[in-house]
């Protein structure tokens, strides 16, 4: 069994976000980054996968972006990845490239499961799982809070709004990771330490046969703000009282 | 524009938040002298067409094998109706319906599409649109290149049309058994009964926090609560992971996103994951034994105690006062 394991680079969702004046991106000189926290799921799901096959499985980590997101890359080493692979893209791709350029390492690799998150939480898309298994024809199964290796494939429970839904779906198959799938570890020293040393591939898009097709432009970012002001009450009855006179 | 609307629901009526999906795109239809068509997908498909039809024409994709919303199925459905009527512009609300099928459809459509919009205007022959990221720490400004273009968009942020005088049309679309793809099997829905309002669709939400202990107490304070104003229940994440309340109940960047007339926080710390899922309700009471939580900050009316003793007193005197949130029927 192979596991692929797209992994973004995302700013710490603890720290502030400021956009620059003129609105064309957000600061992010002195931001903190980690490793999407969805993704982290997905990469804690596949080593659990791999250790319940007593190791038959090779788990390979990939990143679209700069040479800085590597270090999400080691992250994703540290928990257990066996191998990664960067795709060196300098421009922040769009849901559709970053799902093109998944395609592009899918057909390389050739792994029998991609295991990714539903969202990353920069853009809040909740589009790329998707749009890689349309373009690679594969089932898929969003929104996983439970995964079982049955005959015919994989059998998931996704979380929907409607409650719990249970699927099955053939393999290969394209799953993407909700909030309770796990908890994911934390690596250890050592294996941090390792991490830092193993080796990363990279390809740029040239090296997949892929050219950008825009079709998200970003044209103005801008802060939003919360505009009220918390009056405070000191009893229930006060509470109910104003929740009287506000709905009468 | 040509607008086709996926709609979802309940194999009765068109779901409120499809609703929303279709006054966006008769908003777009207007600005551009374009069209509004629903697309409903499933199995005895009657009510809800005419439902539909009160609003907008319908096609109808009516068969046993489209009975649940598996996403291959229904996306390949989707994508060969938009590309048969040339439609512009594919709209459904954001929903984990919409996020895994049209979201799949956006794939075969060739990738143009935004998700979660809260505003559009119609500048210079290009649709704009406006969409949360970091967790709505920041709004974008957005355009899509490409044809069709895919949009979901919040219900929160938009109204209903106002229903026609006369229903519309109803067609029905082939649907090729042969062709759909059949990689997903569908098995079951677990869902909890409750007597309760959706969360996504009540006006009046309370929603319950790692203050709450376990389900009893989660029934017995946030649910009585919510029975006394007449609303619905939600909770933090926090509740959801401890098993306490089901993943349904989660509003936030990763769950739903609500804005009720009034949202009622008890409990809750107000991490910047379940503002984004409620900070733009209506009017927003926090209940939290530490004045410095967060959740205060968005909050219209604060209230600094022990949820363990408030919530009863509150239920107590919403009880005690005259019915008003339950009208008495008119005899
Ligand atoms: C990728 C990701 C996605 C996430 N998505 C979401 C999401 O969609 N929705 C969401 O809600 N969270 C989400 N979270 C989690 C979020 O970061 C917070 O951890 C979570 O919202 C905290 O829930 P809470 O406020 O109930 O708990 P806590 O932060 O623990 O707060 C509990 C509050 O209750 C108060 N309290 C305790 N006891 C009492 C008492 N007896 N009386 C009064 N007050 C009391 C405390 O003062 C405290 O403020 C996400 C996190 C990540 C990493
Ligand atoms: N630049 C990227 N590199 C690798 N994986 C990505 C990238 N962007 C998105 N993804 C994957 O796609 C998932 C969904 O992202 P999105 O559709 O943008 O919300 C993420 O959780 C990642 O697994």
């Amino acid at each position: 069994m192979k596991i692929l394991v797209p992994c973004k680079r995302v700013p710490d969702a603890d720290q502030k976000i400021e956009v620059h004046p003129d609105g064309s991106a957000i600061i992010s000189a002195h931001l903190p980054f980690l490793l999407n926290p969805f993704d982290a799921i997905a990469v804690e799901e596949a080593v659990r996968i791999r250790e319940q096959r007593d190791g038959e499985t090779e788990i390979l980590a990939v990143t679209i972006g700069e040479e800085v997101c590597q270090d999400e890359l080691r992250t994703a080493l540290a928990m257990g990845a066996d191998r990664a692979l960067l795709v060196v893209c300098l421009q922040p791709p769009d849901p559709w490239n970053v799902a093109r350029i998944l395609r592009a390492v899918t057909q390389r690799e050739q792994p029998d499961l991609v295991l990714m998150g539903k969202q990353a939480v920069d853009d809040d898309s909740n589009q790329v799982g998707q749009f890689l298994a349309a373009l690679l024809d594969w089932p898929q199964a969003t929104f996983a809070s439970r995964l079982n290796f049955v005959d015919n494939g994989l059998r998931v429970a996704r979380e929907t709004d409607a409650g719990l839904e249970t699927v099955t779906v053939s393999l290969p198959a394209v799953v993407t990771t909700d909030l309770r799938l796990n908890e994911p570890r934390y690596a250890s020293l050592t294996s941090i330490l390792k991490a830092r040393k193993q080796s990363i591939d990279q390809f740029c898009l040239a090296d997949l046969a892929v050219e950008l097709e825009p079709r998200l432009e970003i044209r103005h970012l801008e802060t939003t703000a919360s505009a009220r002001s918390c009056q405070w009450v000191t009893s229930a009855a006060e509470l109910v009282d104003r929740l009287r006179r506000e709905t009468h | 524009m040509k607008c086709l609307v996926v709609a979802e629901h309940d194999g009765a009526t068109v779901r409120a938040g499809s609703l929303a999906a279709l006054g966006f795109a008769a908003d777009v239809a207007a600005q551009t002298g374009g069209s509004t068509t629903w697309l409903i997908l499933g199995h005895e498909l009657n009510d809800v067409s005419q439902h539909a039809a009160r609003y907008a024409a319908v096609l109808a994709g009516d068969h046993p094998l489209l009975a649940a919303p598996t996403a291959d199925r229904y996306a390949a459905v989707i994508d060969d109706q938009t590309r048969r009527g040339e439609f512009d512009l594919v709209v459904a609300a954001a929903s984990t319906f919409a996020k895994d099928v049209v979201g799949r459809a956006g794939g075969l459509l060739g990738g143009a599409m935004a998700s979660d919009v809260v505003a559009h205007r119609w500048e210079n022959d290009r649709l704009v649109m406006q969409r949360p990221m970091y967790a709505g720490a920041v709004l974008a400004t957005v355009v899509l290149s490409g044809s069709p273009q895919i949009v979901t968009v919040r219900p929160t942020a938009y109204a209903a049309p106002q229903p026609r005088t006369e229903p519309a049309e109803i067609a029905t679309v082939g649907i090729d058994a042969e062709t759909l793809p059949q990689h997903i099997e569908w098995l079951e829905l677990e869902t909890r009964p409750t007597h309760r309002p959706d969360v996504s669709e009540a006006q009046i939400v309370v929603s319950g926090g790692r203050a709450i202990r376990d389900r009893d107490d989660f029934e017995r304070l946030i649910g009585g609560l919510a029975d006394a104003l007449g609303g619905a229940t939600g909770s933090s994440r926090a509740l959801v992971d401890a098993g306490i309340t089901p993943n349904e109940f989660q509003v936030g960047q990763t769950g739903k996103i609500v804005a009720p007339e009034l949202y009622c926080a008890v409990g809750i710390s107000g991490a910047v994951q379940h503002l984004a899922g409620m900070k733009n309700s209506k009017m927003i009471v926090a209940i939290n034994q530490d004045a410095d939580a967060p959740i205060f900050e968005v909050a219209d009316y604060g209230l600094v105690g022990d949820v363990y003793q408030v919530v009863p007193e509150l239920i107590q005197r919403l009880k005690d006062e005259p019915d008003r949130h339950h009208p008495p029927p008119e005899s």
